[in-house]
């Protein structure tokens, strides 16, 4: 396996993502799709770590998981969001009855 | 000795009665206003005390030069602030302070009761204050300064009961007029900054006075710092300025209208001293102007233009404030001429006397209106009888002005024509000429309408005043002229209004031979021809020396004086003597309770409630004498209407050529270019806004994709950008 195909992964997955993002209309799908790009995130920093960290950081252990650190911090935030993403969805749905995003435009005006 | 802060001082201590009066006694004090009269005095009183200080060491031969202090540095020209002491200020000083004095304790007296007395005294210790500051200055910008403040106070002034729409009309004016000259005098101050280097390598600098007289002389190498054209085209400039000062031709419409202030007012800054500052610049800078034949010329011409054409007005005029006011411009002509011919000396001297006796005229017209309640001629008469002290002050200062000898204004005004007479180099030979002749048509003319305006004022009956006036004006439905108060008190002024008056008069008698002896060698230890020759020590480069007395001329003038006074006793006292009684006005006879009460916007208030007349004796009164002069037709009309020079300047110059042109021009662009790019920037923003806003749909996935779609656009922008320098 090489560098360039854990980078072609890692983009189509976010490109995926992004399309799920900004395209679909229920939230909980919307939330996957931000997952989706969490973890294409975590593809890439993991794949940097694993094949170019630098020499000079090669001596140390801790440097040498700098990626690995990175990618177990995002998954904690990621959790963390998902918990409060899916508190607001279910707020959103006592308020509104519904999850469809195109109906949450309070923010306007 | 003198040190320079006791010579601030002088300038310092009205200011400081300025701030205290503004600051302190009107807003807290305001119920004890008349102590703000009383400061001031007492600041006037050191001030003069200092000036005399300063003229006694001065001409003792003290060295009295201070260093300036440099107050900007702006590279090529550095703007100082300093003191200029030469003889010509340490007379000034003594002047303006000595005179301002005078006024100001007859002002305790005329402006009492009147509730902007506060105010009144805070504007005339800003006005002397400028005034001293002026005389003092050794920078031009420093000066101009000053000057601009003189011209700021006499607004505030003139316009001091601004509820008078005629007094508001005149401040107005007299500001507006005088600004026409002042920016001659501002584009020669530039035009002397402009000329920075040439000065600067001479070491001099182009700001400081006695570096401009120095860079006008001419060099020992041929040609001078400042010369030719330049030279006279900053002399006319500078002349300019003193011309709307000084009520000159052609600017000389404000000052008659300027009479709408207290009469104090008028005799302080109309009279003695505000208008004597155009005199005083040309004098300041005359070694500049004897250089320059040309300037010279124009002066000396417009001088004695001034001085002949101001005296016919002043013959038909029935305000007798207005009749002062042209002579007032009249005399300001005199001076001017003799400065233009290269007089320096008789100039400044017959400044020196004319404030004293003008100042007493004026005082005189402001006792008179106490008394009569109007400032209108035709309804006084015969006030000689109820007035005996005011009448004789006034005859004294009459005979000064018309140059009787032997009163002051005698030995000024002789000194002038003698100069004229006997000629010289300074300009052409035609000048003299003109100049003397202008002058002694003056001379008659003069004597004519002082000698009318006393007849009128003091002799025949009492033909009713202010009373008499609203009457008539009732009568024939005219407007209640606004300066006319139907109070009569037949009598005396107050004491305090007398006093200083008589003060005056004695200086009206006395400045002209004590001060400047001419036909011995000395008089009361006072060296002949002193005045003349301390004043002339001024001028630190050759000059005209101030004429040996000449019996020829003094001869000349005294004849054709006396020839006006007879023309017109001839005229008015003997015609219209036939007494009538139906006409009754009640007056109140002999001194009266409330004197100094009768200002006229109290007095105009009062008149609302129970008639202050009551009980007082009804007088016969004399009917109205037609005016002899009115047989004259089209030419009195000509000079009733001031040869029609306000029409021609408000309703043709303003309102035709000024609205039409250049007012229409600037409207056109103020509305059109300056509006509409102001509109123009609002409409868009506000409808730029407008568009914006339709983005802001509250769709998050919209937002995510504009985001989405900018970083995509800065990636490609800079891949694009990076392949382009790598290829």
């Amino acid at each position: 396996m090489s560098l360039e195909a854990m980078l072609i992964v890692a983009a189509v997955l976010f490109a995926i993502g992004l399309y799920g993002a900004l395209a679909r209309s229920n939230v909980i799908a919307v939330l996957m799709s931000i997952e989706i790009m969490f973890n294409a995130v975590n593809l890439t920093v993991v794949a940097f770590a694993r094949y170019v960290a630098p020499l000079a950081l090669r001596e140390s252990i801790s440097s040498v998981l700098t990626g690995q650190v990175f990618a177990i911090f995002i998954i904690t935030v990621a959790a963390a969001e998902i918990a409060l993403g899916l508190g607001i969805v279910f707020a959103m749905y006592r308020n509104t009855e519904t999850v469809n995003l195109t109906e949450a435009s309070q923010l306007r005006n | 000795m003198v040190t320079e802060p006791l010579v601030w001082a002088i300038f310092f201590l009205p200011l400081l009665s300025f701030l205290l009066i503004t600051l302190v006694i009107r807003p807290f004090f305001n119920r004890y206003a008349v102590v703000s009269g009383y400061l001031l005095i007492l600041a006037l009183a050191v001030s003069l005390a200092l000036s005399l200080v300063v003229l006694r060491q001065h001409y003792g031969g003290a060295e009295l030069d201070f260093e300036p202090h440099t107050w900007l540095n702006l590279g090529d020209v550095v703007i100082q602030m300093g003191l200029l002491l030469d003889p010509v200020t340490s007379i000034m000083l003594v002047v303006v302070s000595g005179v301002s004095l005078l006024i100001q304790i007859y002002s305790l007296g005329y402006m009492r009761g009147d509730p902007g007395v506060a105010r009144y005294f805070a504007y005339m210790s800003l006005f002397t204050a400028a005034m001293l500051g002026l005389v003092l200055s050794v920078n031009v910008v420093q000066l101009y300064a000053f000057w601009e403040l003189v011209g700021v106070s006499s607004y505030l002034l003139i316009g001091f009961w601004h509820d008078r729409p005629s007094a508001a009309a005149a401040a107005k004016k007299a500001f507006i007029v005088t600004r026409i000259g002042d920016v001659g005098f501002l584009l020669a101050i530039i035009y002397l900054a402009f000329h920075g280097p040439e000065f600067a390598a001479q070491g001099l600098n182009p700001l400081h006075i006695p570096d401009i007289w120095q860079a006008a002389q001419p060099l020992a190498t041929g040609g001078a710092v400042l010369g030719g054209g330049a030279l006279t085209l900053i002399a006319l400039g500078i002349f300019a300025g003193a011309a709307g000062k000084s009520g000159q031709f052609p600017l000389h419409t404000w000052l008659p209208d300027a009479m709408e202030g207290p009469t104090p007012v008028s005799a302080l800054i109309h009279a003695a001293t505000m208008v004597a500052a155009g005199v005083f610049l040309v004098a300041r800078f005359f070694p500049l102007f004897q250089q320059t034949q040309e300037a010279m010329t124009v002066v000396a011409l417009i001088g004695g233009f001034t001085a002949l054409g101001a005296a016919t007005l002043g013959l038909v005029m029935d305000d007798i404030k207005r009749v002062m006011a042209y002579s007032t411009v009249s005399q300001l002509g005199y001076m001017m001429a003799a400065l233009g011919i290269g007089a320096f000396g008789p100039a400044l001297f017959h400044l020196f006397t004319h404030a004293f006796f003008k100042a007493l005229l004026f005082l005189g017209a402001g006792s008179v209106n106490h008394a009569s309640g109007t400032f209108n001629m035709r309804y006084m008469g015969g006030l000689r009888k109820h007035m005996p002290w005011t009448y004789a002050l006034v005859l004294i200062a009459g005979l000064s002005l018309v140059g009787i000898i032997p009163l002051a204004g005698f030995w000024s005004k002789d000194e002038i024509l003698t100069s004229a007479w006997v000629s010289g180099s300074t300009v052409d030979p035609w000048v003299y000429q003109a100049v003397f002749g202008l002058l002694i048509a003056g001379v008659l003319l003069t004597a004519f309408y002082t000698f009318r305006m006393i007849i009128l004022t003091f002799h025949g009956d009492f033909r009713g005043g202010g009373a008499r006036e609203l009457e008539d004006a009732e009568e024939s439905g005219l407007p209640r002229p606004s300066s006319v108060s139907e109070e009569v008190h037949l009598g005396e002024s107050p004491r305090v209004m007398v006093l200083p008056m008589a003060v005056l008069g004695v200086a009206a008698i006395l400045a002209g031979y004590v001060a400047n002896p001419q036909w011995v060698k000395s008089f009361l230890l006072i060296p002949g021809h002193w005045f003349s020759y301390y004043v002339e020590a001024a001028v630190p480069f050759d000059h005209p020396k101030t004429p040996a007395f000449n019996w020829e001329v003094a001869l000349i003038s005294t004849a054709v004086a006396l020839a006006g006074i007879v023309l017109a006793y001839l005229l008015y006292q003997f015609m219209g003597r036939k007494r009538t009684q139906t006409l009754e006005v009640p007056v109140e006879i002999g001194e009266p309770e409330g004197a100094g009460v009768a200002e006229p916007t109290l007095a105009a208030e009062g008149a609302d409630g129970p008639s202050p007349l009551h009980g007082h004796e009804p007088v016969p009164v004399a009917p109205q004498r037609p005016e002899p002069l009115e047989r004259g037709g089209p030419i009195y009309a000509l000079l009733s209407r001031k040869y029609f020079m306000d029409e021609l300047y408000e309703g043709l110059l303003v309102r035709r050529v000024f609205y039409r042109s250049f007012a229409a021009l600037t409207d056109w662009f103020d509305r059109t270019l300056v509006d509409g790019l102001v509109d123009l920037a609002g409409s868009v923003c506000r409808n730029g806004g407008r568009v914006v806003a339709q983005l802001q749909t509250g769709q998050v996935q919209f937002y995510g994709a504009v985001i989405v779609l900018g970083a995509v656009l800065i990636l490609v922008g800079y891949l694009a950008y990076s392949a382009g320098l790598g290829g």
